[in-house]
This record gives C-alpha cells, structure tokens and sequence, in this order.
C-alpha cells in the first residue's frame, strides 16, 4: 500500500450482483468487500468470467450491484440498485476509465477526446485545450494531439485513453485489461504510467488484467474467482 | 466543442450523398407545390392580365373557361350601350393541335378585339404588337415561333410579329394573339370539300321550297360562301369583356346587364373563382395530396437515416455517457445533425431547383411563401424524424462502451 494513501479512496461492502433469477440465477459476484486508498494501484487478477468486470462496473457506477455498498472518497454512492447520488454526474467529476480497447471516440482528434472530459466538467474550451494538451505531453504524446484516433498506435491511443480518465483530476482510476491489445514493452509501459499517474496524483488505481508480466508495479494484488474476491499471495 | 459538426467532419462523405438524397426529395416536394402554384398562374393569368371589370357569358353557363360558351358578335354593342360601361371587347378562345417539325404543337390561341385591343397590354419580349387586323400573330416564347415566322393554320399563313412569355393557356399550351376574325377563322375552318357539301346541302334544301320557283336568285344566294349570306349570322363569340368607367358601380351594371335573358355576368373575381373551383380544383387537391405524402415520405426516410446514423455512433454515444455527459449532450448531437440535415437538404432543393424547375414542360413557381411554408415543414420534420434516434440514443447504456 503506498504510504501516500492516507485517505480512502473507495470501499465497498458486500458487494454481491446477481443476473437472471430462478433456474437462470447467476451469482457472479459474492460480498466482495474492498478498500482502496488514494495514490495506491491495485491489481484484480483472476479468470475469465471470475467476476472483475462486474466488480468493476459496479464500482464504476455503471453496473448497479444487487446487494451492498459502493462508497468513493467516504460518500455512499450506491446502496444495493439504488443511486444516492446522480451517478453520471459522480462519474464525470470523480472517476476515470481505460479499457481494454482505447475506447476513443473515433470522430474526434487525441486532444479533442482529452478535452471534450473536461468540457463536459464546465471547463472552458480554452482551459480544457490547454490542459489536455499539457496532459498529452505528460503522456508523452503531445505531437500527436490533432491526429485523430485512427491514425495512432496502439500505445499511443491508450496513452490518449489514460489522458483522458486524468483529464478532471479523478481521485479513482478503473481500467479493464488496458494492455490487453499491447505487445509486452508496451503493455508494461502502460502498467507503469498508472503507477506513476496513482502516485503523483493521489489517485486510486485498480486495474483488472491478465499479464502477470507487470505485478511488480501494483502495490496490491486481489484475485477473483467464482465472484469471490480475495488478496492475492505476492 | 460541437460533437455533431465533428462526426459530420468525419463521416463528410456519407453526410454528403445522404444529405444530396433528402435534397432530392425535398427538391420533388418543392416542385410539387411549385407545380400547383404553376397550373393556378397559369389559369388565372388570362383573366388577370386582360383586366376586365366584368363578364359577359352564355345565359347559365360559367363562363369560357369552364365551359362552352356562345354569345352574338352584337351583344359587344349592346353592352357598349349600358350606362358606366367605359368599352366592350369580344373574347374568342380555343386550343388547336397541329402538327410542326413531326411534333404536335398546341396553341392556345385567344382573339383580340381589333381595332381596340392590338396586344398593347401584353408585355412583348420582341417584336410588335398587332399593326393590322388580319394574318399578324403574337406567340408566347414557348411555342417556339419567333419573330417573323410564318405558320398556316386553316386556310390562311400567319406571321409572327410578337413574341411575349408567360403566357400560358389553362391547360398549360402556350397562347397565341390574333384578331377576333382571324381567331374566328382558325376555329371554324372547314375543309374544302365540307364547304362545298354545305353548300350543295343548301341548294338541295332550296329546292324543295316553293319560293325559289318564285325568286330563283335565292338558291344563287344558296350557293355563295357563308359569309356573304345576310340570312347566317357571323360566328359566336366565346365571351364579352367589359371595362368600366372609374365612377362607375359594378354591382349597378351587372344587374342591368344580368337582367337580359340570353346572358350571364360575372365579376373578374366571380370568374376566377369559378376557374379554381371548377378546373383547378380537383388537380389542386391531387397535387395537395401528393404534396403531403410526400412530405410524410420524406419525414420517414430522414427518421430512418437518422436512426442509422444513431445506431452507428452507438458505441460513441456510450463512451460519452460512460465519462459523464449528460443527455442534453447527446439529444443535441442528434438534433442538431437532423436540424443540419433538414436545412442542407433544403439548400440543395432549392438550388438544385432553380436549375432543374425551368426546363419542366410545365411552369413550375416556387413563391416566398410557399418556400417559407416548406423551410417551416423541413424544421418540423427535422425535429420529429430525429426523435427515434433521440429515443435510441437515450437507451443507450453505458455498459455498451465495454462491449
């Protein structure tokens, strides 16, 4: 755990999401309880269908779980199905995404798809332009910034996407297999920006892969299995 | 940052072919109304430019332009004679097909009344107006007779000495200026050989009267031309127009003229009017009908377009949802590319329009408030057809930026 992360930065309790019900009833996640502190990377290993995505999206407000407590900078959030808080707006100001593919949006240059976060937040357009540009740089793909997402690499085009969960200062980062689509140079360079990103930042970063090649870079690892979370041995 | 104008960018191609598509359409809904507009103008234009303050028609009939009419060449001096009557002038009109160059030409031909009306009122293109009272044309543009060609019709040639455009006959032939009498002429010619049966007919029926034993200058008179006989009146006249004096009552000398019992009278208007309840009426609510379907047409396929080009930003729109943008964001990408769509397809309709509209055998008028009124239709269409994408787009979840 990083000494820098004093503050909690999420905490769930009990998190469990159930699909279908009856004789089509899947659990795929159980009483997942969790805490991740500001500046701290975690890892969430596991299979495939284990659960880490549905963790994921619960966390994210993007999957409501059936049951528990999802609580980001010590607010409750979501209790069960239930918002407490209009969770568009939660995550747009407090959460950052990376997935496995960049997810850019096609018809928008690298900085636009920076910028347009920041905008939505009620940045200025000449604030969030120069801001997302300065993020670029610090990815360390600023002369990139008017090409648009097909014209980028792979790595450059994750680097656009990691810009873009920064662009509104989140204090949790969430990313699902943001490597998945990298080589292993790479997928480890991006594995390290989080890092890097978590600590300077302050932010919590849990990223749910596969490539065991970089766990050296997370502070803490979990493992799920069968919608069980547990710490995973180092 | 305007996300609609920045997918347009991107996708400029598409944008262009579907909004040239819509324009298309738009541009048949526009020619429709123009077409309508055109066939009224067309209608109505006789009756506007010859400025007369009133009718005179066959007793019970509506007049010439929805009917037969036949009223004597006398009745023009009779209604001279009416107190508030500035002038009376005979009004013969016809369409004739011949044929020209292997292609039928139609002509709408209308009588002037020498020597008081020579076409002054008709606004020439070229040449003249009427100089003499017999074998002197003036022909709408359209015809494709120009100044100084010679055309036989009936037994006599006519020479065009005007050319005028715009002037275009109810059932959309181009007209055609001559007097009364050559008017006359063109509309009763007959044959050769039918006038000489007439007359032998004549002189058959002569015969079995006893008074020709008695007087046999009679059935010499039989056989002359018709014209030269006292006994046969000249032929009708389709119409009389009256203008009044400037202090004259209309009301007052239609009811004088209205009381002689071989004639109806109308109104400039009151003649219009019968024109487009009766002619134009039933083309008007074709077209009208067309016109609406149409609009609902066009008001579909923008939905649909609309819908697909939803479906395809689906995964953007999920993106956008995933970091936070709220729905007025989306519901204005959507809106605004429907509003974009609209008016671009508007503008090429209307461009495209004005190109293609003139070389339509038939005249096509697109007024300003016709354009108006098809601008306003194109705004609603734009907002409702974007309402199923609009719809799509908010069912969206967020979930599909992860699939």
């Amino acid at each position: 755990m990083s000494d820098a992360g004093e503050t909690l930065a999420i905490e769930t309790d009990r998190l469990t999401k159930i699909y279908g019900s009856g004789n089509t009833e899947v659990v795929a996640m159980r009483d997942v309880s969790m805490q991740v502190h500001r500046g701290e990377v975690v890892a969430l290993l596991g299979p495939s269908g284990s659960g880490k995505s549905t963790f994921l999206t619960a966390v994210g407000l993007i999957n409501p779980p059936t049951s528990g407590r999802v609580l980001i900078g010590g607010k409750l959030v979501v209790e069960g199905d239930v918002p407490h808080t209009n969770l568009r707006s939660f995550r747009r100001r407090h959460l950052g995404f990376v997935f496995q593919k960049s997810n850019l949006i096609p018809f928008l240059s690298a900085r636009e798809n920076v910028q347009i976060a920041m905008q939505l937040n009620g940045d200025t357009p000449q604030s969030a332009r120069r801001r997302a540009q300065e993020l670029l740089d610090y990815l360390g793909v600023g002369d990139r910034g008017e090409n648009l997402p097909s014209m980028l690499s792979g790595g450059q085009q994750q680097r656009v996407a990691v810009a873009r969960a920064l662009a509104n200062h989140p204090s949790v980062i969430l990313a699902d297999e943001p490597t998945a689509a990298l080589d292993s140079h790479r997928g480890r360079q991006v594995m390290e920006l989080f890092a890097k990103v978590a600590h300077e930042q302050q932010a919590a970063v849990i990223v749910v892969t596969h490539d065991h090649r970089s766990l050296d870079v997370f502070d803490t690892r979990y493992e799920m299995e069968d919608g069980l979370m547990r710490l995973a041995e180092s | 940052m305007n996300l609609a104008l920045k997918d347009i960018r991107y996708s400029f191609g598409r944008f262009a072919l579907t909004t040239l598509g819509v324009g298309m359409l738009l541009m048949v809904v526009m020619g429709m109304g123009g077409i309508y507009r055109g066939v009224i103008e067309d209608a109505t234009l006789l009756i506007d430019r010859v400025d007369a303050d009133l009718w005179i028609v066959q007793r019970d009939t509506r007049g010439p332009f929805a009917e037969v009419s036949r009223v004597p060449p006398s009745l023009v001096h009779r209604a001279t004679a009416v107190p508030g009557v500035a002038s009376a002038r005979e009004f013969v009109y016809h369409t004739i097909q011949r044929e020209r160059n292997g292609k039928p030409l139609r002509i709408a031909v209308m009588g002037l009344s020498w020597p008081t009306d020579k076409g002054e009122w008709i606004a020439l293109t070229g040449g003249r107006a009427l100089r003499q009272n017999h074998f002197e044309m003036i022909a709408n543009e359209s015809l494709g007779l120009p100044v100084g060609h010679r055309i036989e019709l009936g037994q006599e040639t006519y020479t065009v000495v005007g050319t005028t455009n715009n002037m275009i006959g109810s059932s959309g032939d181009g007209m055609a200026f001559v007097t009364v009498r050559d008017a006359q002429a063109i509309q009763f010619d007959v044959p050769g050989e039918a006038v000489r049966l007439e007359r032998a007919a004549r002189e058959a029926r002569g015969r079995r009267f006893d008074l020709v034993a008695q007087q046999p200058m009679l059935l010499t008179n039989a056989q002359r031309p018709g014209s030269e006989l006292p006994a046969v009146a000249r032929p009708g006249l389709s119409a009389v127009m009256v203008s009044l004096k400037p202090d004259a009552d209309a009301d007052v000398v239609a009811d004088i003229i209205g009381g002689w019992g071989d004639v109806s009278v109308y109104t400039s208007d009151g003649q219009r009017e019968l024109l487009l309840k009766g002619t134009v009426e039933k083309i008007k609510r074709q077209i009208g009908l067309f016109r609406v379907l149409l609009t609902v047409i066009a008001a579909i396929i923008m939905a649909l377009i609309l819908y697909t080009m939803t479906l395809d930003k689906i995964h953007s729109i999920a993106l956008l949802k995933l970091i936070g943008a709220p729905n007025t964001v989306i519901l204005g990408l959507i809106l605004q590319q429907a509003l974009l769509l609209g008016a671009f397809g508007f503008a090429i309709a209307y461009l495209v329009g004005q190109k293609v509209f003139p070389m339509f055998p038939r005249r096509v008028l697109v007024t300003q408030p016709d354009l108006i009124q098809l601008a306003a239709i194109v705004l609603g269409i734009s907002i409702l057809s974007s309402v199923l994408g609009i719809w799509k787009a908010l069912r969206i979840s967020p979930n599909e930026a992860l699939s």
